[in-house]
């Protein structure tokens, strides 16, 4: 049999670098197994059972049949909590004849905390967080149709206000075309309330944020003030009223919708879970 | 902000989507043991407004928000976006046209 060798890079449909696995010239016979391959070849589903083992590092893996779960970027794929292992074996265990990647959301996570791709730091992932502030959805303010600006008021403006209660911040809002003038001192402590999240964290924030196009409802929706569904109802409120006036779009505007807040869901999620202590107190019963 | 809807109401959604996914074997799944476990925890607190039950019934809906949505998501995608292109017969057929045919085969056909 003749043996061949290649090695490429691919870029799939995320922007991650994937490496495809060389060939080992000790097999007679070779097949390059890609986990995450191209769009034109579809994965099958190849295994019957997903399951979960503890390392001995403390850190849960996911087992598909016999096999461990790897990153595109061939390292071994951990989670550092049980609820997030549980949560992304059930992402695998509800695929259906073919892989579908794009409705795997926690994994894609994972996978760029894992693998890091860009090499980004926390101080370059809290500095494009900042850059946002200055654009923020919620403080971009129109000044017609009236609708919309009533809309805006009653709706942005309490989750504002209760930002900038929260943090104890001046932001304010704007209708010129600059945006609004954010103070230093507001952003110095943003970025120390950013500083205290982990990297994990960080990675789940900026795609909540990339996805939301505004850090305001991120942090009012990892602060537990929103829900992901408000959250997201926020951040499309212009949509949305041009819904109410000129109708809805099943295959457009529902499709968007429910994409966004999946993804919104799956990066809420997976900030909880990468940021949280779990301890139960019991209380002593005192007879 | 506004209330959330009840612990049972969140469950009941959980298991629900659990059971779409996964059909009728899904009790013995890992999600629905964890989540059943989770539940159960933290219903009895002493605390008149427990953090960390907040904590967890919020976690909890951003979770059936994940799974409804995706769910969702992939049905309207099935239902609009993944036919792909259809063969010529099917375009032909679009505006009410056949495919022409050659009895004796086109000229380099067999």
């Amino acid at each position: 049999m003749n043996m061949f060798r290649r090695v490429f890079q691919l870029r799939n449909s995320f922007g991650n670098v994937i490496s495809v696995c060389k060939s080992c010239p000790s097999h007679q016979y070779s097949k390059c197994l890609s986990k995450y391959s191209t769009a034109s070849t579809e994965r099958k589903r190849f295994y019957q059972d997903v399951s979960i083992s503890q390392g001995d590092d403390g850190l849960y893996e996911i087992n598909l049949d016999r096999r461990k779960l790897k990153t595109p970027g061939g390292k071994l794929f951990t989670v550092p909590n049980e609820a997030l292992a549980i949560a992304v074996a059930t992402e695998w265990d509800a695929q259906r004849g073919t892989l579908k990647f794009y409705t795997m959301h926690l994994t894609t996570l994972c996978n760029t905390a894992l693998d890091n791709p860009t090499q980004r730091n926390k101080e370059q992932m809290i500095n494009s967080a900042l850059k946002f502030l200055e654009t923020d959805t919620i403080c971009y303010r129109v000044e017609d149709p009236p609708g919309l600006v009533d809309l805006q008021k009653n709706e942005w403006d309490p989750v504002l206000h209760w930002i900038e209660n929260r943090y104890n911040v001046t932001i304010g809002s704007s209708s010129s075309i600059l945006g609004p003038e954010i103070p230093q001192a507001t952003k110095e402590t943003f970025r120390q309330h950013l500083n205290s999240y982990s990297l994990w964290s960080l990675t789940g924030l900026e795609f909540v944020i990339s996805q939301l196009k505004s850090i305001l409802l991120s942090l009012g929706m990892v602060d537990r003030y929103l829900t992901v569904e408000q959250a997201v109802l926020l951040s499309r409120l212009e949509e949305e009223y041009q819904i109410s006036h000129w109708g809805n779009v099943e295959w457009a505007h529902d499709y968007d919708m429910y994409e966004l807040r999946a993804r919104t869901a799956a990066g809420a999620l997976f900030i909880q879970l990468s940021s949280e202590n779990l301890t139960v107190k019991h209380k002593i019963m005192q007879d | 902000m506004a209330g959330l809807a009840s612990p049972l109401r969140v469950c009941r959604g959980i298991l629900k989507e659990l059971r779409a996914m996964q059909g009728p074997s899904y009790k013995r799944s890992l999600a629905y043991s964890y989540v059943m476990d989770q539940f159960r925890k933290n219903k009895v607190t002493g605390e008149r407004y427990c953090r960390a039950q907040q904590e967890a019934l919020h976690a909890s809906h951003t979770y059936l928000c994940l799974l409804a949505s995706t769910r969702s998501h992939q049905a309207l995608h099935n239902l609009y976006h993944a036919k792909g292109e259809c063969s010529t017969e099917e375009a032909a057929g679009l505006v009410g046209l056949r495919l022409p045919t050659q009895p004796g085969g086109k000229g380099w056909e067999k």
